[in-house]
């Protein structure tokens, strides 16, 4: 019998992560006249694995050592290299943020999606029609 | 839900671009106005834009714009010979303001599609919460 936590499996941490991304993105967007402001971005792959429960991480048993557990959404993310920097600092691409954007808010409904079958699945399970 | 947090990033950009707007109507509408003396001319004024973090830990990766000032064009003020007009000084010089409308139209362009990009942020951001609401429907 799976766990209530696992019965979407990825999907809400994948969910909370589009989220954070789409907030990222959107700063980008928001800032895209701001002097020296730097895009941002959210390494999806790396915020995952540390989302994702059961992939193992190094031990720190003493204060010195650099601890790999638990790094947030926060510590995965990173500036992006400028394709066109800009004189006054900024370093925002509109049409990059745009596409990240989009593609972002696709992946959102994917995993709603997924989400959606999981539970239709539930129900077809519990009332059998 | 941290969806929200996008309206107000997006929402303080919109009210930062429209600030822009204003200054560039502002601008091309006083493009002919003359002055008699160069202190009184009208200068092109500018909206200075500043990131502004939201929030602590957790939520500081977002940051939404403020306006911290609005600049006025240091460039030099025209003047011109027109003795007949009322406003012109002793000598029959008018001074015209500094403002250039080709930057003005230019500056008027970026922020009225930085405003739309904004606009289809927000959007984006309410259609995807509603999905989230009819999840199990």
């Amino acid at each position: 019998m799976t766990q209530p936590n696992d019965l979407f499996g990825i999907h809400t941490q994948a969910l909370a992560l589009w989220q954070r991304r789409a907030e990222v993105l959107s700063t980008n967007l928001a800032n895209a006249d701001t002097p020296n402001y730097q895009a941002r971005d959210i390494d999806f792959r790396a915020a995952l694995g540390a989302a994702t429960p059961g992939s193992l991480p190094l031990a720190a048993p003493s204060s010195g050592q650099i601890d790999t557990s638990a790094p947030s959404a926060t510590e995965s993310l990173k500036y992006r290299v400028p394709m066109q920097p800009s004189l006054d600092g900024n370093t925002v691409d509109a049409e990059t943020e745009q596409s990240a954007f989009a593609e972002n808010s696709v992946r959102y409904q994917a995993s709603l999606t997924f989400i959606n079958a999981q539970i239709r699945m539930l129900r077809t399970a519990i009332t059998g029609t | 839900m941290s969806f929200f947090r996008i309206f107000d990033t997006a929402g303080s950009a919109m009210s930062a671009q429209s600030v822009r707007l204003n200054t560039t109507a502002s601008n091309l509408a006083n493009a002919d106005t003359v002055a008699s003396s160069p202190e009184s001319a009208y200068r092109a004024k500018e909206p200075v834009f500043a990131a502004i973090q939201q929030g602590i830990g957790k939520g500081a990766e977002t940051a939404g714009v403020r306006v911290t000032g609005i600049s006025e064009s240091q460039l030099p003020i025209g003047s011109r010979f027109e003795p007949g007009n009322p406003m012109a000084n002793d000598d029959g010089y008018v001074f015209t303001p500094n403002v250039n409308p080709v930057d003005e139209l230019v500056n008027m362009i970026s922020a009225s599609r930085a405003y739309q990009n904004d606009v289809e942020v927000m959007n984006s951001a309410k259609q995807l919460m509603l999905k989230t609401l009819e999840l199990g429907k």
